[in-house]
């Protein structure tokens, strides 16, 4: 323990053992997109089935395990620790910290998670075969009618919990506590203010999901009867602490999205972001309203007519701050210098999908509609539009414009664009049809369907089979880059980007700001 | 431009490598592991085949908690070492802080469920609101009250009579944990237990006055006397449990009531053996270690702030698993 850092260890000691926060973001980043490969393979398998009508490759039964796991590693493998593994490359490196508050803790935030998904991913080759109750579970579907494999999901979740609590403790100790001298809340980067809201989330709801798991465990070996309308319970209760969980968990999702976009926009538009307050008020009232909508998710399961309307108008007005959002990153392009590199193209089409994905939101929000829309392919195709061209597509943009940074290499930007429009076309492909589909009445979650819907559901298949080959090549070229991508050595990889991160040397060093740098008034 | 100059800041200390999360991810996975299949042997096994479950969920417990001593251990000696800045103990007691936050948000969604249970799924399962001509049909003669004396079930006539589909039996307690049922006041024990509880609270904060005033002795006193309190708490727990089970008939198979009872309670009284045992390695800490200062006591904060959490937990419990 000298006065002055040494760099990395050698060898797998250094990744099993580490404390650093850019070792800990790489390995989260690594990690996710390996969960993001293995989550697309049972999609893949998904949509090879649902290629034609009929029953074709696999069993009714396989196919919900497939939907199932599909769904909880895309949310819980995939998509919420590649944002982790941002926040902890660059959370530091943007207010001007040494690393992250607790670096043994995040270093455990990131460890139990492989272990948990091997567990999860294990119970395919159960007795039984794995969980096949949709990534929702709803009770008694998971609890009544579940094999043996759920109680290792159950804890399986737990695991996921305590990773992403001690995580966000982690981040919300390290924006609060670790900013250079100067750096008030308001000059925040707006990717830090998304994810300290994030964390903030995430601490309050991942404890309720580990109450739902924790009251099925219970149900499922010790009878009690939380779920069970016999006892006294009832399965709706199910419902409703999981959506108490389910909804805030969207917008942990999609919050440090809409971050990484606001960082990416204003540096292909060479203009401060618009709106930069209102852009922070947006994100906090989203993150309140989030609370208060659960109960869209379950207009159909017989509420009072009163919880009905209250949670309709509360989701409503989710469209405000959002559409601020929405405004505000279009105003900062507004007579911008404009420049189309693969971060901005990736960025642009995050804009544009995430508000139809956002429309069709709105139009599920409308309690009336959605009694015919309810879990129809409908909902699957605006979930995939906020979720994949809103949380992917941003988290792509986001690997693009920093990966120059981390590395000091260059990707290729001819691969890069055409992994773009591969992405964009194969993407709405897939999911623009499945609203159609949705409309005309194709429930979700099955492995056959009605005849009508088969040119639909070929289009899907086909766009499906596209997006999931561009993965490939961005795979390929982010390999390429690391290991022999064109050397930059500019602080300032792209000329207009602001922020610390851009003031420290590229490739970022081992260790940055060991001590706090001057942050201009 | 407000930047101190380097020589100013004191380096905030960042540990270069470490062992210990390693050890405390196997010792969790093998926990987890382990009870996961132990619950599975219990539910889905044969009980006439041998199963290593228990033993692995041992060892992986043992590993844990070995790997949480160490990990406690280091950061004390670091502490001790002096390399903890001003900023990073700010850090730890930001971390306690929001630990505490999500426990509460745990509580919340069993306090969220039993709120949800007693005002509206029990009045609908007995016919009230817009379901209630078909709960009426499917559970007829089932009348709401609270606590449930009779589940759903046992007023259609038992399991086999249910008209939807049966996923287990429940048999209703015939003596409730309410003050009614109690007879007389001081056989109640959640009384004698909140009482405890309480005065457990305020023997902690004159604990902490203590060692504000760099009076040890003190501190250890009144520290003691609130781990005896503690103590005596859970003492009195197991005792309401057995009344329960063996006297009440109340379990965790007498439908709602007794699921969310022993729940409720349960996790709570989980939570005042943790805060006991924190504050009484705290103890042990001052008494043996020698450790502690009027400024320098974040173990014993920390572990006070959720004694006083766990304290709060219990009069919500108080008030409504208990009274209302």
């Amino acid at each position: 323990m000298g006065d002055h850092h040494h760099g990395p260890a050698k060898g797998l000691s250094r990744w099993l053992f580490t404390t650093n926060h850019k070792d800990i973001g790489t390995m989260y980043l690594w990690f996710s997109f390996s969960m993001f490969i293995l989550g697309g393979a049972f999609a893949m398998i998904i949509r090879a089935e649902l290629f034609q009508p009929g029953l074709q490759l696999v069993e009714p039964g396989f196919f919900n395990q497939m939907t199932t796991l599909h769904g909880l590693i895309m949310v819980f493998g995939a998509i919420m620790p590649s944002f982790v593994g941002l926040a902890n490359w660059l959370i530091p490196m943007m207010i001007g910290a040494p690393d992250m508050a607790l670096p043994r803790m995040n270093n455990w935030s990131f460890w139990i998670l492989p272990p948990a998904f091997l567990l999860l991913a294990s119970t395919l080759f159960m007795e039984g075969g794995a969980p096949a109750a949709g990534w929702t579970f709803y009770a008694p579907l998971s609890t009544t009618y579940a094999g043996p494999s759920v109680t290792y999901f159950i804890f399986c979740i737990h695991v996921l919990g305590l990773s992403s609590i001690m995580g966000s403790i982690n981040i919300i100790a390290t924006v609060m506590n670790m900013r250079a001298p100067g750096m008030t809340y308001m000059k925040m980067p707006l990717f830090v203010w998304t994810w300290l809201i994030t964390a903030f989330l995430l601490v309050a709801v991942m404890p309720v999901l580990a109450g739902a798991v924790t009251m099925m465990l219970m149900d499922v070996h010790f009878n009690t009867s939380f779920f069970s309308a016999a006892g006294g319970g009832d399965p709706v209760l199910f419902q409703h602490v999981f959506w108490f969980f389910g909804h805030p968990e969207v917008y942990i999702i999609i919050l440090p999205a809409f971050g990484v976009v606001s960082q990416i926009i204003p540096a292909f538009s060479r203009k401060p972001l618009f709106g930069y307050d209102s852009m922070v008020y947006a994100t906090a009232s989203i993150a309140f309203l989030s609370f208060i909508v659960w109960a869209h998710h379950m207009y159909t399961v017989g509420m009072p007519v009163a919880g009905e309307l209250f949670f309709m108008y509360a989701t409503m007005l989710i469209a405000v701050p959002t559409g601020v959002k929405v405004f505000n990153w279009i105003s900062t392009m507004w007579r911008g210098a404009l420049s189309f590199e693969t971060p901005m193209l990736f960025s642009i089409g995050f804009l544009i999908l995430f508000t139809i994905g956002g429309f069709t939101g709105l139009m599920l929000s409308i309690a009336p509609a959605d009694f015919q829309y309810h879990d129809s392919y409908f909902v699957v195709a605006h979930f995939h539009y906020v979720m994949v061209a809103g949380a992917v597509f941003s988290m792509t943009a986001a690997i693009y414009f920093w990966l120059p940074k981390w590395c000091g290499r260059m990707y290729n930007e001819t691969m890069g664009k055409t992994h773009f429009w591969i992405s964009f076309i194969g993407f709405n492909l897939t999911f623009f049809p499945q609203h159609f589909v949705g409309l005309a009445g194709m429930p979700r979650r099955i492995p056959d369907y009605a005849l009508q819907f088969a040119d639909f559901n070929m289009m899907s298949s086909i766009g499906a089979f596209i997006y999931g080959a561009s993965q490939i090549l961005f795979l390929y070229n982010v390999i390429a880059t690391i290991r022999a991508g064109d050397i930059v050595t500019d602080e300032k990889v792209w000329d207009g980007a602001e922020g610390l991160e851009w003031t420290v040397p590229t490739p970022a060093p081992y260790h940055t700001f060991e001590t706090p740098p001057a942050v201009k008034g | 431009m407000t930047s101190q100059t380097s020589t100013e800041y004191e380096k905030y200390y960042v540990p270069e490598k470490s062992r210990l999360a390693i050890c405390a991810t196997i010792g969790l996975m093998l926990s987890i592991f382990g009870a996961a299949s132990v619950m599975n042997d219990m539910t889905f096994g044969d009980p006439n085949e041998a199963s290593s479950s228990w033993t692995i969920f041992y060892c992986g417990m043992f590993f844990f908690a070995a790997t949480l001593f160490s990990w406690f251990r280091t950061a004390i000696r670091e502490n001790i070492a002096g390399m903890n800045s001003a900023q990073l103990k700010k850090s730890y007691v930001l971390g306690m802080f929001w630990f505490i936050f999500s426990e509460v948000m745990f509580f919340l969604a069993f306090f969220g469920a039993l709120f949800y249970v007693r005002n509206l799924v029990g009045p609908w399962l007995a016919g009230e609101g817009d379901g209630g001509r078909m709960n009426g049909m499917l559970w007829p003669g089932f009348e709401y009250a609270w606590p449930m004396m009779q589940t759903p079930q046992e007023a259609v006539g038992g399991a086999a009579s249910q008209l939807v589909a049966n996923s287990g039996t429940y048999i209703s307690p015939h003596t409730s944990m309410a003050f009614a049922d109690a007879h007389v006041w001081w056989h109640w024990l959640p009384l004698w237990n909140t009482l405890i509880l309480l005065s457990s609270s305020f023997t902690c904060h004159v604990a902490h006055l203590g060692i504000l005033a760099g009076d040890k002795k003190k501190f250890n006193l009144w520290l003691g006397i609130t781990v005896l309190l503690g103590i005596i708490f859970l003492c009195l727990q197991a005792l309401e449990y057995y009344e329960a089970y063996v006297e009440f008939g109340l379990t965790l198979n007498a439908g709602i009531y007794g699921s969310t009872f022993f729940m409720l309670t349960g996790f709570h009284g989980f939570h005042v053996f943790m805060g006991m045992t924190m504050l009484l390695i705290q103890l042990l800490r001052s008494v043996i270690g020698k450790q502690f200062t009027a400024e320098d006591h974040f173990g014993f904060e920390a572990s006070s702030w959720y004694w006083h959490f766990v304290d709060v937990v219990w009069v919500f419990l108080f008030l409504f698993v208990y009274i209302l």
